[in-house]
């Protein structure tokens, strides 16, 4: 059975769970990346250099990071070598393939982590102005919408106008947040959080921090001890901690993915604004090369614009115009 | 995975052939290989770098390579150059209308640093006497005019808002009547961020445009983005006719290709480099430091600039004479370590030198400002005798100094065996850089000698 043919009955059988925000908030993605690549495909008649040149370029220009490319188009070429395939239309589905994999990598940890029996902690952590804040709340939303308790922790003590923020959010979604005054130290906030989760039995505690980049080593100290103050107060929290990426981050999201994992244990990502233009392809490098997965991803601006991430629906979302005509590839 | 610097991979392709008079278009076209690497993986868009490739290739062929230069830096030479004029000269100077007030418009993507930018501009308006009026645009992210009042409250400048109810385009126009109401010389006008995409917003930014006839319309970028740089210019470019580009988060560690990108796109000056996040860190943006910095090979200029500002000139020339002469005192160490923190966070210096980045992230490896205090502690605790003469120091004043300075003797003790090797390092230092040695140069070479050592995990800093 072909690929694309598995693919197609794998979705198909996965019932119309593909919702229509998901698709259309991807739709820009889909249709510039893929689009590129199908014309690449049909366009040339013959596996060359021009050939890898193309493709390279179009998988760098949607921020797959420089080292994955090279990966991907060295092993593309072996194979070629190995299967002696000449037409790029025999190449298509193990290009498509061997993205799927780097994207799911061994598929187990995809689902977010919870405490079964006690407060699920989730800490947020990320470079200034990916929306942090703006992912708790929709979060925040998302839980409360399943009939869950929640509580939300302004620990961005730092940003004029943050803590102001998290409340709009808390009055959007009814949920409160703990707060202090702006300039507080943050692990503080994060104790008096904890502490009120604690006393009030909540499910859920959704902890914001401030934005900071990766190489200011005392802020990065900073949020270390904002992770051990949790950890310290619930043994096993928290137990998800989520690096925001901002869709049109280019090569130094792996960068930020490795220092923040250093200091705070990160342990998915949530892949914001992606109902841009901006294809966050450094997702696959660093799951590639770091093995984290995404989460969720954020689609709007609305508090129902964050969607679970699931890696068939996105892989099909990225490749739908190339798993449209299945018959086509297998006649070539 | 760290970015390997485009100093050393063309130095690895050139490694095999020395000695070459002239760079043939094979060698060229090697180097370019790697130069198109080190671009891409700077984020410079993969279309701005193919241009540009081809632009460099035919200036790189038939360069001859001067007996004091290798190729690899007969390419970098050119490489560096053509880079720094595509970016453009110095423009960090906002316009000034005729008629006061001067309009600015900003825009951008969500999370640029619109708001925190719009206020340090503001900031340096006002040190430079000039009176400016900010205008809360941005009625959609929760709290953003809280932000910005915020922000205007700190730095004692009024800010115009009526709420987020009112729609943008009628603040935008109330907000500059109000300043030629009052006579003041700018007003900067903050936005939402959003989508270039986003076609209802991007029209409603036009009409703003259109309403309030903006002198300077400055798209803010954030330092970091990928590819998609080119596209957001684009876009925002084609609608609102920009004047500027202003380039945020610089202080972190991406290379910043998309400064690169944008400029290629829109052709507009690169007017300011935002460097972090008080309301004082906005600099002026240059083009040359850019250009090293995409290309992975440090930020020296800035780094000579810092030191020029914060080393006294006449006692670096004193300092450099003792080391020389391995006079070198631990009361001179002390004064030496001043000067160097007068330059900033030790670890922000370290990233300014080429190679140095590398050097931070190998394992055994910290920059520990703590560190620093502890030794410059050490130090205050001895007499002054003890510091010109370290051998004076036998256990008992060791233990004394340790409890003056809050330390072990085991940190004593590690001081001064650093401070040993140290001088043993300058003696043979001052062999290499002769008595009338001139300074600049022999302290490179220097330099070089130690990062040398570094590299073999044998260089010990002294703090």
């Amino acid at each position: 059975m072909s690929f694309f043919k598995r693919l197609r009955e794998s979705i198909a059988s996965k019932t119309e769970a593909v919702t229509s925000k998901f698709k259309e908030g991807l739709a820009k993605t889909r249709s510039l990346l893929t689009d590129r690549v199908a014309e690449l495909f049909t366009r040339r008649s013959k596996i060359d250099e021009a050939f890898f040149e193309e493709l390279e370029e179009i998988l760098i220009g949607a921020d797959v990071g420089v080292n994955t490319v090279m990966e991907l188009i060295d092993d593309l070429r072996d194979e070629v070598k190995k299967r002696k395939i000449d037409q790029p239309a025999e190449l298509q589905p193990i290009l498509s393939e061997k993205l799927m994999d780097m994207l799911r990598g061994s598929g187990e940890d995809a689902a977010l982590k919870t405490n079964p029996d006690g407060i699920t902690v989730i800490l947020f952590v990320g470079v200034n102005g990916v929306g942090k804040t703006t992912t708790i709340g929709k979060l925040a939303w998302r839980f409360k919408q399943q009939g869950k308790t929640v509580l939300m922790a302004a620990g961005d003590t730092f940003r004029a106008g943050a803590i102001e923020q998290l409340e709009v959010w808390g009055q959007r979604t009814g949920v409160d947040v703990i707060r202090q005054e702006a300039g507080s130290d943050p692990a503080a906030v994060m104790f008096d959080a904890v502490q009120e989760a604690k006393r009030r039995g909540v499910d859920v505690l959704l902890c914001d921090t401030a934005g900071r980049l990766q190489n200011k080593a005392n802020l990065m100290e900073e949020l270390a001890k904002i992770h051990r103050v949790i950890q310290r107060e619930i043994p096993g929290a928290p137990h998800e901690t989520l690096l925001v990426l901002d869709a049109a981050t280019g090569q130094n999201a792996l960068q930020q993915a490795k220092l923040f994992g250093e200091k705070s244990g990160v342990t998915g990502l949530v892949l914001t604004k992606l109902d841009g233009t901006a294809k966050g392809g450094i997702v696959i490098a660093i799951r590639n090369e770091m093995a984290l997965p995404v989460k969720f991803v954020g689609l709007g601006e609305k508090m129902d614009d964050l969607q679970e991430f699931d890696a068939e629906q996105f892989v099909h979302a990225l490749f739908a115009g190339l798993a449209g005509n299945p018959e086509e590839t297998e006649e070539n | 995975m760290a970015f390997e610097g485009l100093t050393s991979r063309l130095q690895n392709v050139f490694g095999k052939l020395r000695g070459r008079g002239k760079l043939t278009e094979e060698d060229v076209n090697e180097a370019m290989r790697e130069v198109r690497l080190a671009l891409l993986e700077a984020d410079v868009n993969f279309k701005v770098v193919k241009d540009f490739i081809a632009k460099v290739k035919e200036k790189a062929v038939g360069q001859e390579v001067m007996k004091s230069f290798t190729p690899a830096m007969v390419v970098i030479d050119i490489v560096n150059k053509e880079l720094t004029e595509l970016m453009g000269g110095t423009q960090a100077k906002l316009v000034k209308a005729n008629k006061p007030p001067t309009v600015v418009l900003m825009a951008g993507l969500q999370g640029a640093g619109k708001t925190t930018l719009t206020g340090k501009l503001a900031n340096l308006l006002k040190k430079e006497n000039q009176k400016p009026l900010l205008v809360a645009g941005d009625i959609y992210r929760p709290a953003a005019i809280k932000q910005l009042e915020v922000l205007g409250g700190q730095i004692g400048v009024p800010v115009f808002t009526l709420g987020d109810q009112v729609s943008p385009v009628e603040i935008a126009k109330q907000g500059v009547q109000k300043a030629k109401d009052e006579g003041l010389d700018y007003v900067l006008i903050d936005t939402a961020g959003r989508l270039q995409i986003d076609e209802a917003l991007m029209e409603e930014i036009k009409q703003i445009h259109d309403a309030v006839d903006p002198d300077e319309v400055l798209l803010v970028v954030d330092a970091m983005t990928g590819q998609e740089a080119v596209n957001v210019a684009q876009s925002f470019h084609e609608k609102l006719a920009l004047t500027g580009v202003v380039l945020t988060k610089l202080d972190g560690d991406t290379r910043g290709g998309a400064a690169l990108s944008v400029k290629a796109v829109t052709g507009c000056p690169i007017k300011f480099a935002s460097t972090g996040e008080k309301i004082d860190q906005l600099e002026a943006f240059h083009p040359d430091r850019m250009a090293s910095r995409i290309l992975g090979m440090g930020d020296m200029l800035s780094l000579i600039e810092k030191a020029q500002a914060g080393i006294d000139a006449e006692k670096a020339a004193e300092m450099e004479r003792k080391m020389r002469t391995a006079e070198f005192t631990l009361e001179d160490f002390l004064e030496q370590m001043e000067q160097v923190r007068k330059m900033g966070p030790l670890d922000q210096l370290l990233d300014m030198m080429p190679g140095m980045g590398k050097l931070k992230s190998m394992p055994n490896f910290k920059v520990d400002e703590k560190q620093i205090a502890r030794t410059e502690a050490i130090v205050k605790s001895m007499t002054r005798q003890e510091k010109l003469k370290p051998e004076l120091i036998n256990f008992s004043r060791r233990k004394r100094i340790a409890a003056g300075s809050g330390t072990t003797v085991a940190d004593v003790n590690r001081l001064l065996r650093q401070f040993e090797d140290m001088k043993k390092m300058m003696k043979q230092f001052s062999g290499l850089m002769g008595p009338g040695g001139k300074g600049p140069k022999g302290g490179m070479k220097a330099l070089k000698q130690m990062l040398g050592k570094g590299g073999k995990g044998g260089m010990k800093f002294p703090f």
